[in-house]
């Protein structure tokens, strides 16, 4: 078991999570809740990494982030240091191939929610901040989970576009998904067989979560 | 407020002031088209009829602050809540509306009494819970004030919309379509609740209906909507026996269902 690479991994796919939540709650409200102009272009983008694959997007991450683009430069002259094959430019990539596995879940909740439920509450009095508290967010619950643990088991797992961007970098960029592929090749398949287990069962785990609050969530609403 | 308490107020008694009530005139080429003008005044029950589509629930988000159209006023009383030209336009939540939903809108995670409660935000938290209890009462729910609306019935759920619309300590009640999903006994039973709850509620009400049976009972006024354009107002026996044109006598044969 490589255990900087899980570590590296953990630590990866919650600082994803983290910084993902906040965007998944107020574009998936948004996008439940409005309608405006290029909205199906909006969504069409936030689920494009769904189908790309990830090489693709990894290489236009690469280029977006590298040395030679805006982005790269900006971060060399904030902190001296590249984004790509670095910690940081890992997690912005992160964050990118994993809005649809946060917005969807969080937009088809806010979906369910329904526009009658937040006008009703309006008439009644209650502010647009009280709304969210105490109608939206309590019936949205399940898209909250099922946003949070998609996001973490799937930054576990992701492969293509962490190789492009971040390179293989020991305790940096070496996640527990890139440490498999490595110690294949050196054929150490004893290694990899416990990694790709570890793997196989927290995504196991997490999509029994995401189902298993789902039906509780159809039942409590009736 | 200026009405009589003691029975249904008919027009004749509450004298035609500029004051009072709920004043309506909205405007709009689209994209819904809307040519409305109308006036309730307080303890008057107003029905709007008219087939699906016709802008009638469009009419009543308008008045609640839900929608926003391009031209006209909205009035309750002394206070503006929508007026065009000036640019005014007051949120859902600084307007006084009672608003009763078609399908209840009741929060589903609330139990009955919650549900009511939070239309009381204004009032102390620690005087909520007793209100809500006594509105319930009022609406013959005091002993189910613990359950959600899933485990109520059709008719019961109605009987909590109610409650809450009415917590607000509303100047206008808006009911859209309040007694459509319900079965034609209990309809009968909330339709008389109804008119025993006007007695003691002088503000103006708005019913939105495509059942012309239920206008005839219950309404002292009645606008007919099509297309978002009020064909013709008047009380029910008026445009019933005389409507004002072919189409208004078309789609009251055509609105009974």
């Amino acid at each position: 078991m490589d255990w900087p690479a899980l570590v590296l991994s953990l630590k990866l796919a919650s600082a994803t999570t983290l910084v993902l939540l906040p965007i998944g709650v107020i574009l998936g409200r948004l996008l439940a809740f409005h309608t405006f102009r290029g909205k199906r272009w909006v969504e069409a983008a936030i689920t494009l990494p769904l189908v790309l694959p990830p090489t693709v997007l990894g290489y236009y991450l690469l280029i977006a982030l590298g040395v030679a683009s805006p982005i790269g430069q900006a971060w060399q002259a904030l902190t001296g240091e590249t984004l790509v094959f670095s910690f940081s430019g890992l997690l912005i990539a992160s964050v990118v191939f994993n809005l649809p596995f946060a917005i969807q879940p969080l937009q088809r909740a806010f979906e369910g929610v329904g526009q009658d439920l937040r006008h009703a509450a309006w008439v009644g009095g209650l502010s647009t901040l009280a709304t969210f508290r105490k109608v939206e967010l309590p019936l949205a619950w399940p898209g909250l989970l099922s946003a949070l643990v998609l996001t973490f088991t799937h930054t576990l797992g992701e492969f293509g576009v962490v190789l492009m961007v971040g390179g293989a970098i020991p305790g940096e960029t070496r996640t527990i998904a890139i440490s498999i592929y490595d110690r294949v090749q050196a054929f150490d398949t004893a290694a990899a067989g416990i990694m790709s287990a570890f793997l196989l069962l927290s995504a196991f785990l997490a999509i029994a979560v995401v189902y298993g609050v789902g039906a509780r969530a159809v039942r409590l609403r009736g | 407020m200026g009405s009589a308490p003691g029975r249904c107020a008919s027009v004749a008694e509450i004298p035609d002031t500029s004051g009072p009530g709920l004043r309506v005139r909205l405007a709009q080429a689209g994209p819904i088209p809307l040519a409305v003008e109308l006036a309730c005044r307080p303890g008057e029950l107003h029905a709007i009829v008219g087939p699906s589509g016709a802008g009638k629930t469009t009419l009543l988000k308008a008045i609640a602050g839900l929608y926003r159209p391009r031209e006209g006023q909205i009035t309750s009383g002394p206070s503006v809540w929508f007026d065009a030209a000036a640019g005014t336009w007051l949120a859902p939540q600084a307007r006084r509306v009672g608003l009763v939903f078609q399908a209840y809108a009741l929060f589903p995670h609330m139990s009955a009494q919650a549900n009511v409660e939070t239309s009381l935000a204004t009032q102390p938290r620690a005087e909520r819970a007793a209100r809500a209890l006594a509105l319930l009462a009022q609406v013959g729910l005091e002993d189910k004030a613990h359950r959600r609306p899933a485990d109520l019935s059709g008719g019961e759920q109605q009987r909590v919309a109610l409650a809450r619309a009415l917590a607000r300590a509303p100047d206008v009640l808006l009911l859209d379509e309040p007694f459509a999903a319900v079965d034609r006994r209990t309809r009968r039973r909330l339709q008389q609740d109804l008119v025993t709850l006007r007695r003691t509620l002088p503000i103006p009400i708005l019913l939105v209906t495509h059942d012309l049976d239920e206008a005839r009972a219950l309404a002292d006024q009645m606008s007919v909507l099509h297309e978002g354009k009020v064909l013709q107002t008047g009380t029910p026996d008026e445009v019933m026996t005389r409507p004002a044109s072919d189409l208004v006598a078309d789609l009251l044969d055509l609105t009974p269902r």
